[in-house]
């Protein structure tokens, strides 16, 4: 799965999951999640989990936070980071 | 235990420092650990700093910083000042923030270097800052002081004067007229559930307590003080912990965790989610639960895996902290459906049950629960009118209203039943869905909103239903936001529809039942 495909699955698991009735072009892969609260603690949790399931890696406690996964594409460099590991 | 009379919370800290200085009182996220003394004489030159900066007995001091050794120590100093602190979640909305400070009008602010442009930015801005974490050579503000040099400050034999009846601590909580309100609580009030836990739960200086909570939720009082009179020793989790269930159940494991006390939705995130079955958790001696409804079906779950713990579910607004309790039992059965009751209140508490009438009523009939008692709060800071409609006054007596529907079991004790307003529970956090109504209409396209909640397997969700002034109508993404800025996060509703208008009753009212039904057959649909 290249980058862009990554993006995208993590950005419609977001739209279902969390924005339900929002369009995919408005989630752009630069929109805050965490810090404009988007997405709260225990919906971050749900997201960690997916992405672990999804694409096959182990997140920490310490790389749950905002520096990882506040953005689609931050979510997308620490997946490729992982994966590359 | 000192034959001396208590009369404060600091008593307790300044007894097990002198009976037990070496043993660890409070060990951080990160392992960092302080000892009684440590912590008592941390304290002790944080309050003498404060005192040299105008704090005085009475005052308020707010506190916004992540959980750390560092907070514990500042919530000590504040009460050693004789100050009530202040606490408030630190990543919440910086407007949100602010108006507390300014509605408790605070003297002091103990903030994280991250979010010190939240305390600076209050008008007026007359509070002494003390910074944690700030970075070398960082400016910063006029009024600001570096925690290292707070810390360093020589300590000075401690005031004089403490007394029962003097403010601990204010909580806000959501509030119905949009605003957060303060819930005034006193020494005497925290001490009377401080003792009445160990009474119940025979705590001993080798306990390790979790600290799941947050300090601005109340379950943190038990964590922060019982412990303290026993000489046994905290265990702080931060937020990214504490949402992680595996990291979690790695955290009991490893500080072999003997007193567990948070919210069903966190013991049921990590039954499901934690890998419970791998560990080693034997430490575990009580789990305690309380903010919300424990679904029996999770609670079973989680008991049969952690089979040898006492579980106790735990009752009570933050107006009285806990008031009531009861006792699982070990074996729940198969065909068991409804959750556990509230039970029987606590030996510091008096319960009537009134109808609509304030009358009493019978045993198995429903009723308005209403607490007296020395842990009954003293009325909320600046509201007297919201005060006032809080009490009841039978006989001379302060009896506060719980707001909460409950029928008396001879058998058990109190059921819940429910709530006549519009409050939720979300994780333990209350919701006035006022609140966030209040909120959405600050936005400059909303024209009406109307917000309800509903629960589907014990997760409670919450929609808000809105109309704009123009088309096309805000988007989700947008909304969300917009109360991302405007709200804490556990606020949030989890669904935005936008309709041409609201759907009104025959009266012209707002139809909050349609739209619950709504909500319902929506949830239903999509389970």
């Amino acid at each position: 799965m290249d980058v862009t495909e990554m993006k995208n699955t993590v950005r419609e698991f977001i739209l279902a999951e969390f924005l339900p009735g929002e369009s995919s072009a408005n989630l752009k892969d630069d929109t805050p999640l965490r810090t404009s609260g988007v997405l709260d603690s225990m919906a971050t949790l749900k997201l960690v989990s997916f992405v672990e399931d999804k694409f096959g890696i182990e997140v920490e406690a310490h790389e749950a936070g905002v520096e990882n996964f506040d953005r689609i594409s931050d979510i997308a460099a620490l997946i490729e980071r992982k994966k590359g590991a | 235990m000192s034959q001396q009379p208590v009369n404060s919370l600091v008593d307790y800290l300044e007894a097990s420092a002198a009976r037990f200085p070496g043993r660890p009182a409070v060990v951080g996220p990160d392992e960092r650990t302080l000892s009684y003394s440590e912590l008592n004489v941390g304290a002790d030159r944080l309050a003498a700093f404060l005192a040299r900066r105008g704090v005085k007995p009475g005052d308020r001091v707010g506190l916004l910083l992540p959980k750390s050794i560092e907070a514990v120590a500042a919530v000590w100093s504040i009460m050693k000042a004789r100050a009530a602190y202040v606490p408030i979640d630190w990543k919440s909305p910086a407007a949100r923030a602010r108006s507390i400070l300014t509605d408790c009008d605070t003297r002091a602010v103990f903030v994280d270097f991250s979010v010190l442009e939240t305390a600076a930015g209050c008008e007026p801005a007359r509070d002494t800052l003390i910074v944690l974490n700030a970075p070398d050579g960082a400016e910063l503000p006029a009024n600001t002081v570096r925690w290292e040099e707070a810390a360093a400050a020589p300590a000075t034999a401690p005031l004089a004067g403490r007394d029962r009846g003097e403010l601990a601590y204010i909580l806000y909580t959501s509030g119905s007229t949009g605003v957060p309100k303060g819930v005034m609580l006193s020494h005497a009030n925290a001490l009377s559930f401080v003792d009445w836990c160990s009474d119940e739960f025979h705590p001993h200086e080798d306990d390790r307590f979790s600290n799941h909570a947050p300090f601005h939720f109340d379950l943190s009082v038990l964590d922060l003080y019982v412990p303290v009179k026993h000489g046994a020793s905290v265990h702080l989790i931060d937020d990214e912990t504490g949402k992680s269930p595996k990291h979690l159940a790695a955290f009991i494991e490893r500080r072999k965790i003997t007193i567990w006390y948070s919210t069903p939705s966190i013991l049921h995130l990590l039954a499901s989610l934690g890998n419970l079955r791998q560990g080693d958790f034997s430490s575990l001696r009580i789990v305690l639960f309380a903010g919300e409804v424990f679904p029996v079906k999770h609670l079973r779950e989680l008991k049969s895996i952690w089979s040898w713990p006492v579980y106790y579910n735990l009752y009570g607004p933050t107006e009285t902290n806990v008031c009531s309790f009861a006792r699982i039992p070990d074996g729940i059965p198969e065909d068991r459906t409804e959750p556990y009751p509230i039970g029987w209140t606590c030996s510091h508490c008096r319960p009537i049950v009134l109808d609509a009438g304030q009358k009493p009523v019978a045993a198995g009939e429903e009723g308005m629960l209403y607490i007296a008692g020395e842990s009954v709060f003293q009325g909320y800071w600046n509201r007297p009118e919201q005060q006032a409609a809080a009490f009841l006054t039978i006989e001379g007596e302060r009896w506060y209203c719980t707001g909460d529907v409950v029928v008396e079991d001879p058998e058990c004790g109190y059921i819940y039943v429910g709530r006549r307003d519009r409050m939720v529970k979300r994780r333990g956090f209350r919701i006035e869905l006022d609140e966030i109504e209040c909120a959405l209409y600050r936005h400059p396209r909303v024209r009406e909103a109307a917000v309800v909640a509903s629960t589907t397997g014990g997760e409670v969700r919450i929609a808000a239903y809105l109309s704009a002034d123009a088309e096309p109508p805000p988007g989700v993404l947008e909304m969300k936001m917009f109360c991302g800025k405007n709200l804490p996060s556990y606020m949030n509703p989890d669904v935005f529809t936008f309709l041409d208008a609201l759907p009104r009753t025959s009266t012209n009212k707002v139809d909050y039942r349609g739209l619950a039904q709504r909500l319902q057959s929506a949830a239903a649909r999509t389970a």
